[in-house]
């Protein structure tokens, strides 16, 4: 009975297609926002900041710009993995080039460089459908981390072959580099997924989300009905590559400090974003906040249980982690193949009716 | 003349490979003409069934290193050694029982799911038994041998030195791989045109509805289309494994062999061998001529840039039909 | 029909059309004024590979008229409606549209010269809901750019209230109003069929293609459907080009009727002309061929 639109009437179209409809979850909106704002940051430790919040945030903006391309624009990559390197590689080439200019408008930048690279990878699916494009799109994800292995000049020569975070400040607080403190790295990336969490879901009630999600359900009916299929994938791609450009330059620059091309941005970066979209839901923004916080916390989860109190050893916690993780995806994928979205909005459509279930 | 010479060198070794890529493509095109699922676990497959296979052999204890986390205790061996045709044998078993398994937990459960979520399942099933491997066998890498030849084959060095002028060193192994993986195509193709069996698996392939409307059991042909599959990844997993050792990177020619399989089509089984030869002659022929320029390791992309460059110009792929769009 | 349609749909209606010079306009038995050539197909040849679909067929739709294709299956009929649509682009022939040659152009330029049309098999988008559906039709005339709409600042959100403003008053017109938020995927059969039309007047067309508006309906769901199409073309005026299999529905609706079959072109003219046409008779009774 709490949970119900009956007698929250709209007035106008204006009201009709704001984000959340409904009186109470406007509500839980705006005090989960004044708690990530408000208490989190006073309250954060470096161990929360690390291994949970700040790589949820990222993986967060990265989620949501693979589902921007897969969920909404119906086109499956496997290259974010090379993606985020470029965004991390052109974050530091920014920053070290112009070091007099912000941080914040470097890593700005990177997610335009990456959405330019994006968009050229991004070419063959107008020919290359499906699976297909899939694989495709692995030709972006090894050609660019080799490209940043072997071309001295993306890691400023520098002999380990890696690149590391200089120390860069914003209004006078260390948001780069060792000396960072765990507030100012989460507000950072708090700050950026708020954002782009915003700007997704403006694209995608818009005109352009329809015609990422027309090219989805059928690409024929709707180039027919006027959608030109060019303009409508190639700002998919870069709509996603910018947010995924931003996720790796955050990545490197505010969370791991250090980056090395092959090891950092792997394909396995680009399975773990992929099961984060199909975990949370596919075409949703929370399902991509929800696969992500599932994916960053379940390895914590299990590393405690199993190496903090059971004592195991490591090698043998992260081959089980291995294979906990493949089995949920397995059950997620039976159970609910529409993620944890759908799971959410069938909760809350039990709780409209509730206490009447019939 | 040198320089030639060298390039050809370069080209039959590549062709070795490409056989490699073929059979983990071949396991593929099966799976995916008659069940319709992209199985990305293909080479964890082979992974899985190599280690399984040095397992046997050297009679280890499965889950020792489990166990002993667990009870405390120092178990590592049975302190016996499987003959290697006895050890394939049960290795092979382990790989139909494995199919009932993923049939029943898994497929079973998807039947009609959109292709992506089926792909996306067996990600997840290829995660799950990549630590299943590891956890059974231990993540150590491993040394399989069950009595393939190895090392330069003197006679083909004789041979093409009487030819040519010049010895070129080729690993038997490879000659033995290529007329095995020869053999096995043949069986297949054989077991698929003459046998009832491979008929009705056919018939699947072409039309789920129709071939059920017809009486063929729908779980028994994808029971056994996995458990060819698994077969397929323990003759790759043996190649693979006796050439370079039994690690986690042999998972990874599955990557490698889904530009394999853009190049010949999905469905096609003449595609994936003639695929795999192209991408392995032509990923060693350009690391011989441009590696050098652009630093080396270029077959860690290659393959892909090919595959792609290539279906924009014949998006059908080299075997594929050209589709009729309609509305 | 609801009682406000017709104030509200004269201002989505395009200006009268005046007949094109050199064409002879006419008034209908029922008083509705019918104008020049509105598209013109001239000697339309359709292959694939060594099937020929369409065989020179040439015919012309006017101004304001619903204008019937039929035939028996096969006959091509929507292989004509997707050239017509520029989704099949012809080896022979030349299509005229509003006195010009359409030059080599995609499919979403023609949608864009003011063609809009539904399918033979539904080709809604199955994961949107019916005003998002609707909305679609209107793509077409979405002047924003990308970061606005990021922003949701400038032209966006004022083009997105204008535009619903119009799609609202296709639904209510389509009496579609209770199913508004519903995902497509969902509907059945019948209002599916109807969503589709929503969206094709969304885009305000010149030229309405309907591709069996009424396969697959019951006899109440085929009333429906026709009174809609009558009412679209009486009171926006949009000239509509359908295929029909109900040889019923196709004399009570059209006012000319192309006859095909075999890809070829067996008869042109008024319900009346076509029903006592020779050809037309055998190609539907079968006749014996020697």
């Amino acid at each position: 009975m709490l949970y119900r639109e009956a007698g929250d009437f709209k007035t106008s179209y204006r009201d009709d297609s704001q984000t959340f409809p409904l009186k109470l979850d406007r509500m839980g909106y705006w005090v989960t926002l004044a708690v990530a704002f408000g208490v989190i940051p006073f309250v954060i430790t470096d161990y929360w900041a690390n291994a949970v919040l700040v790589p949820f945030l990222i993986y967060a903006i990265a989620a949501l710009g693979l589902n921007i391309l897969v969920g909404y624009g119906g086109q499956v990559s496997l290259g974010t993995g090379g993606f985020m390197a470029v965004g991390a590689y052109a974050t530091y080439k920014l920053s070290t080039a112009f070091p007099e200019i912000s941080l914040l408008i470097h890593i700005l930048l990177a997610g335009g460089i990456t959405a330019a690279v994006g968009v050229f990878f991004g070419l063959p699916s107008l020919r290359i459908k499906g699976f297909y494009l899939a694989v495709a799109t692995l030709a972006a994800q090894f050609f660019l981390v080799w490209l940043f292995n072997k071309v001295p000049w993306f890691y400023n020569y520098s002999a380990s072959g890696q690149i590391t975070a200089p120390e860069r400040t914003f209004m006078g607080y260390v948001i780069s580099g060792p000396a960072t403190s765990a507030s100012a790295k989460y507000l950072v990336c708090l700050v950026f997924a708020v954002g782009l969490a915003w700007v997704a879901r403006n694209l995608t009630r818009g005109t352009a989300g329809r015609k990422w999600m027309a090219i989805r359900d059928m690409d024929i009916a709707a180039e027919i009905i006027g959608v030109n299929p060019l303009t409508a994938k190639m700002s998919a791609f870069a709509v996603s590559s910018f947010f995924i450009g931003v996720a790796g330059a955050l990545l490197f620059s505010i969370y791991l400090g250090a980056a090395e091309a092959s090891e950092t941005f792997g394909i396995n970066k680009s399975f773990l974003v992929l099961f984060m979209v199909i975990i949370g839901g596919l075409g949703s923004i929370f399902g991509s906040f929800a696969g992500a916080a599932f994916l960053v916390v379940l390895p914590v989860f299990l590393k405690n249980v199993l190496v903090g109190a059971l004592g195991w050893p490591t090698d043998l916690a992260a081959h089980l982690e291995l294979m906990i993780v493949g089995a949920l995806i397995v059950f997620f994928l039976i159970v609910e193949p529409h993620g944890l979205a759908q799971l959410w909005r069938l909760t809350k459509e039990k709780l409209r009716l509730w206490p009447f279930p019939h | 003349m040198d320089q030639l010479l060298y390039a050809s060198e370069v080209l039959v070794n590549g062709l070795m490979t490409g056989v490699m890529y073929s059979l983990v493509a071949l396991g593929f095109v099966l799976i995916f003409k008659a069940s319709g699922v992209f199985n990305y676990a293909q080479g964890v497959l082979a992974l899985f069934a190599a280690l399984t296979l040095v397992g046997i052999q050297q009679g280890q204890v499965p889950f020792a290193h489990l166990i002993n986390a667990i009870t405390g205790s120092h178990i590592s061996s049975f302190g016996w050694t499987v003959p290697s045709l006895l050890a394939i044998l049960l290795t092979a078993l382990v790989m139909v029982g494995l199919a009932i398994l993923i049939e029943t937990l898994v497929l079973k459960h998807l039947v009609g799911q959109e292709p992506i979520i089926m792909f996306m399942a067996t990600i997840g099933l290829a995660y799950f038994l990549e630590g299943l491997g590891d956890i059974m066998w231990g993540a150590d890498v491993k040394t399989l041998d069950v009595g393939l030849p190895q090392g330069i084959s003197e006679t083909a060095e004789a041979w093409t030195a009487a030819l040519t002028g010049y010895g070129f060193f080729i690993d038997r192994l490879d000659i033995w791989a290529t007329v095995i993986a020869a053999l096995l195509v043949a069986a297949l193709v054989a077991f698929s045109q003459y046998t009832k069996q491979g008929r009705a698996m056919r018939a699947v392939a072409d039309d789920h509805q129709a071939a059920l409307s017809v009486g063929i059991s729908l779980r028994f042909i994808w029971v056994m289309v996995w458990s060819i599959a698994g077969f397929v990844a323990l003759v790759a997993g043996i190649m693979w494994g006796t050439k370079s050792g039994v690690q986690f990177s042999l998972s990874l020619i599955a990557l490698k062999a889904l530009p394999v399989l853009m190049l010949g089509g999905f469905t096609s089984i003449p595609g994936a061998i003639v695929g795999g030869l192209i991408i392995g002659v032509g990923e060693k022929l350009f690391e011989f001529y441009v590696g050098p320029l652009v630093g080396g390791a270029t077959e860690a992309w290659f393959a892909y840039v090919l595959a792609l460059i290539f279906l924009v110009f014949r998006p059908q792929g080299l075997f594929g039909e050209r589709i009729i769009e309609r509305v | 029909m609801s009682p406000t349609s017709p104030t509200i749909l004269s201002e989505l209606a395009p200006p009268p059309a005046a007949p094109a010079p050199g064409t002879d306009g006419y008034i209908t038995a029922d008083g509705r004024k019918i104008g020049g050539v509105l598209m013109d197909l001239r000697h339309i040849t359709l292959r694939f590979g060594g099937v020929t679909a369409i065989k020179d067929i040439s015919f012309d739709i006017r101004e304001g008229e619903i204008r019937a294709i039929i035939g028996p299956n096969g006959a091509g009929k929507s292989s004509m409606m997707n050239v017509m649509s520029g989704f099949y682009v012809p080896q022979e022939g030349e299509v005229w549209f509003r006195g010009a040659k359409r030059p080599p152009m995609r499919p979403y330029q023609v949608a864009r010269q003011g063609l809009a049309r539904t399918f033979q098999n539904i080709a809604l988008f199955d994961g949107m809901s019916v005003l998002d559906n609707i909305m679609t039709g209107r793509l077409t005339m979405m002047k924003s750019s990308l970061l606005e709409q990021a922003l949701w600042w400038g032209r966006a959100e004022a083009e997105e209230t204008r535009h619903r403003e119009q799609v609202e008053k296709i639904i209510d017109f389509l009496e579609i109003q209770n199913i508004r938020k519903t995902p497509v995927g969902r509907l059945p059969y019948g209002l599916k069929k109807r969503v589709e039309l929503a969206r094709a007047l969304a885009a305000e067309p010149k030229l309405l293609m309907l591709d069996e508006p009424m396969a697959g309906m019951n006899v109440e769901e085929k009333e429906d459907m026709s009174r809609f199409i009558l009412d679209v073309n009486d009171e926006f005026g949009t000239t509509i080009a359908l295929i029909e299999h109900d040889m019923g529905v196709v004399m009570d609706l059209s006012d000319r009727v192309v006859v095909m079959d075999y890809g070829r072109k067996i008869g042109d003219g008024t319900p009346d002309e076509v029903r006592n046409n020779q050809e037309v008779i055998d190609a539907y009774l079968g006749v014996a061929h020697d």
